[in-house]
């Protein structure tokens, strides 16, 4: 394997481990605030244990996405540096202010939050709460920001002498019509996947708890857990229907500014579409082995170009059509991947550059695009489905069953949004290759050159091991403390003597 | 210092002071972090006392740890060719301290959440080990800025650098002992900080173990700054911030004996910060690197981000430095109290 195919497949193995622990840790925030509120707002203390739960889920959680969020700051560095050379302009702001703005917050006040709870008066301590979660969505706006960039190089334009691209405006990073759609697509989806969760977590209690005589405790547990998973069922459906609207305007964004990559998500190998036909939406295609024509195809009609262009009848260039057309761009010196957009500054500046440098094939791994990009809907559709279930389920005082059945569905709303989150990212990240920055910078071009292979594939095969073994204590501290259940609280006092017992600590 | 090609402009020389600040930052609060982590398994002789030590930072490192991470942050921001070229050329020390880093970063939260003995053993140790590691590594690292990491241009780029000295270079003797004496000195500043936070019997071994840690730092860290010095000066007042760190260690040492841990405290603060602007002073303006070799520089002119992006960037420091300096002076003042094995509770509270 050459150093970029081990070097991208690190990066593909942390991304992908690191977001197994980013969205739970933006969403889950902010529902256990919520759940804070309640308690501080009634007094009622079905909510302090509540909190008390979800907020312990929460910091299992939390410390996995710090320690494995650290790798992906040095990455860029140690495994990119000519990307990092060439983009340092425009893409390390973001990365500085995400740290500046946003880490700082989160993690300060989380130790506050943890450890505040005789130390700071209640509305302090809740307030340190809602900072965390409005600190883990600002480090959202900025990676995504920077992502975006990488889609959709907005706000710079090259500087041949110092061969790099230069920032030329930074608002246009934060107003990148990808940043827009992206930003509350991957929002809505941290919402299910913590929503999921929570509503899981409470659903398999509240079928332990199906039964007669239960105790006064245990009856406040129902009760508890009640709330809880209508909560999730709630916000699993309304963030559900906010993934599918912004990811239908991200669908939108993507045919203008990255054709090449809605064309590989429906293996369309040729133009579809126009004059009065209309462009299908793939149902099943399976593709030759050399990639280069469909063997067999089932169809819907319509829904690509609405998809696409909210126009059943719009024209969707093919896979073929589009190679062929970057081709002779390529030739021309006048490279841009928009065929139906506006031109971006950034690609055309560097155009006559990138004819030098060459492109190998401008077609990105047509079946993980095609795959990925049906996992994540039937994922997110499924999750959706089983939010409306459990809702019904719990219709006036009724309890789930415990099951089997029960207990897949309850894995299913959990993996299911954390799993398409996983499939979205990948198609979204695979889908732009062969570039690092679209139109721009090949992905072939971006290595560290001082790095050798065998760096790369040692340190990618120790990460992957300690990442395996630090998955098995993770998950194993989630089962365990999801199964003690809600502690049995008292709400804390302000500490007075010095000899005081803390009403938390390590 | 070498003269420059091209002289830097102002927002180059703000920009390097600004990440000289984040690294201070860094060094000074994860610094003690790092030797309280460290002396977890030999100061705290029981359960309850090493809960103790882990409480005393419990709430705070992980604030701490964000000064690393915007120091790398501003680093790529600000100078993206001074990031790309050490990020790239550090790889496998780097690579160290991220399984430092994060072996480490798991521990606190997790060794409560299990009280099991072997459980919390366990993770005890990945917090001293990992800590022990990152601050070796660090060591090792700025040791070799201040020799100067030897760069040229990568094979037919006219702009990026690379490391040429090769990974086994990084450990010339100078490089290790710095290694040492960054670890001695983060165990001498931990163990006042410990003794500042702690009541009873953890505090007597916190102070205890200062004193001596103090002597080794005051020995170990005259060696290493008379040799970087002589080897590798950059004038009198480098010599003079040499003697004004000395000082520092020798009053904390002295402080610490007398039972005045919030002035050792302050003075290993000093030490470190005094320390770390000799370096910073030492590495402008070729960044820690060795150019010799290179047919362009790698410096603050030629590594540095457009006027545009320094610019942005310094509004958003102005405005957020001294918010972020706020609420964390805040959030230590906040878990200002000394605790002891009596503030403990016995079991660990199921609940956040």
């Amino acid at each position: 394997m050459s150093p970029e195919t081990i070097a991208r497949w690190q990066f593909g193995i942390t991304t992908v481990y690191h977001y197994f622990f980013v969205p739970v840790t933006i969403a889950l925030s902010l529902l256990v605030a919520v759940m804070q509120t309640k308690w501080y707002r009634t007094g009622d203390e079905r909510f302090l244990r509540l909190t008390k739960f979800y907020g312990k889920l929460f910091l299992i959680n939390f410390a996995m996405g710090v320690v494995t969020g650290i790798v992906q700051e040095f990455q860029f560095g140690m495994n990119w540096s000519e990307y990092s050379r060439f983009v340092g302009d425009i893409f390390g702001a973001p990365l500085a202010l995400e740290a500046l703005l946003a880490f700082f917050l989160e993690s300060t006040f989380l130790g506050l939050w943890i450890f505040g709870w005789d130390k700071l008066p209640k509305k302090l301590h809740l307030l340190a709460i809602w900072l965390v979660a409005f600190g883990t969505m600002l480090s959202a706006v900025f990676i995504l920001a920077a992502n975006s960039f990488m889609q959709n190089p907005v706000g710079a334009t090259y500087n041949p002498v110092t061969n790099r691209a230069e920032m030329t405006d930074f608002m246009a990073l934060l107003t990148n019509p990808v940043f827009l759609a992206t930003f509350p697509h991957t929002l809505a989806a941290a919402y299910m996947t913590a929503s999921g969760f929570v509503l899981a977590v409470a659903g398999w209690h509240l079928a332990r708890l199906n039964k007669a005589n239960r105790t006064e405790l245990e009856d406040n547990d129902v009760s508890a857990f009640r709330w809880a998973a209508k909560f999730g069922a709630w916000v699993l459906i309304i963030s559900g229907l906010a993934t599918v609207l912004t990811g239908d305007f991200q669908g939108k964004v993507m045919y203008q500014v990255q054709p090449m990559k809605m064309a590989a998500a429906e293996a369309l190998y040729e133009t579809a579409g126009g004059n009065g036909e209309s462009a299908p939406f793939s149902l099943l295609t399976i593709g030759s082995l050399d990639g280069s024509r469909p063997v067999f195809e089932l169809h819907v009609p319509f829904v690509l170009g609405i998809l696409a262009k909210g126009d059943p009848y719009a024209e969707i260039p093919g896979i073929n059509n589009l190679r062929d057309e970057y081709t002779s761009r390529l030739d021309a010196g006048e490279f841009n991947l928009p065929v139906d957009a506006e031109p971006n500054e950034l690609q055309a500046a560097y155009a006559q550059t990138l004819r030098t440098v060459g492109v190998d094939n401008f077609v990105p791994n047509i079946p993980v695009s095609y795959w990925t990009f049906r996992i994540m809907m039937t994922l997110g559709f499924i999750a959706m489905g089983i939010g409306a279930v459990t809702l019904w389920l719990l219709r006036k005082d009724r309890l789930p069953k415990p099951g089997a059945v029960l207990n897949l569905a309850l894995l299913a709303v959990v993996l299911g949004p954390l799993f398409a989150n996983s499939a979205g990212w990948i198609f979204t990240e695979m889908g732009r290759q062969p570039w690092i920055v679209a139109g721009v910078l090949p992905t072939a071009s971006a290595v560290s050159p001082g790095v050798g292979a065998g760096s790369v594939f040692a340190t990618m095969v120790l990460y992957t091991v300690i990442y395996g073994i630090l998955a098995v204590v993770e998950v194993g501290l989630m089962i365990k403390y999801v199964k003690l259940g809600l502690p049995a609280e008292v709400p804390p006092v302000e500490l007075k003597g010095e000899d005081d017992v803390l009403s938390f600590a390590y | 210092m070498l003269p420059l090609a091209v002289e830097p402009t102002t927002l180059q020389v703000v920009w390097y002071l600004l990440i000289a600040v984040l690294w201070i930052g860094y060094l000074v609060l994860e610094g003690f972090d790092y030797g309280v982590a460290m002396l977890i398994p030999f100061v705290g002789k029981n359960e309850k006392e090493r809960r103790v030590i882990v409480n005393t930072i419990g709430p705070l490192w992980d604030g701490n740890q964000v000064w690393l991470l915007t120091a790398g942050g501003a680093t790529f921001a600000a100078f993206p060719g001074w990031y790309a070229t050490l990020f790239s050329g550090l790889y496998l020390p780097l690579f160290l301290i991220l399984v430092g880093l994060i072996i480490r970063g798991v521990s606190f939260e997790y060794r409560a959440k299990n009280p099991e003995a072997a459980w919390r053993t366990t993770f005890d140790w990945m917090a001293a080990i990992g800590s022990f590691i990152v601050a070796l590594v660090f060591g090792v690292g700025f040791a070799n800025f201040i020799i100067g990491m030897p760069v040229a241009l990568a094979e037919g780029s006219q702009h990026l650098h690379v490391f040429t000295g090769g990974f086994w270079s990084l450990f010339s003797p100078f490089a290790l002992l710095g290694g040492v004496v960054l670890v001695v000195l983060f165990l001498f500043h931990g163990a006042n900080f410990l003794a500042l936070k702690t009541r009873g019997a953890v505090h007597d071994r916190a102070k205890a173990f200062s004193t001596k840690a103090g002597l080794v730092a005051i020995v170990g860290g005259a060696i290493y700054l008379v040799w970087a010095n002589l080897a590798y000066g950059w004038g009198l007042v480098g010599w003079l911030l040499t003697v004004v760190a000395a000082v520092c260690l020798i009053a904390s040492w002295l402080a610490i004996r007398g039972g005045r841990q919030g002035w050792a405290f302050v003075f290993t603060t000093l030490a470190t910060l005094f320390v770390a602007v000799w370096i910073f002073g030492r590495m402008w303006p070729n960044l820690g690197f060795d150019n010799s070799a290179a047919a362009v520089p790698l410096d603050v002119t030629t590594a540095s981000s457009t006027p545009l992006t320094l610019t942005i960037m310094t509004g958003a420091a102005v405005v957020f430095v001294p918010i972020v300096l706020a609420y964390q002076a805040w959030a230590i003042w906040t878990f200002r109290k000394p605790i002891s094995t009596k503030n403990i509770p016995d079991d660990v509270a199921v609940a956040a």
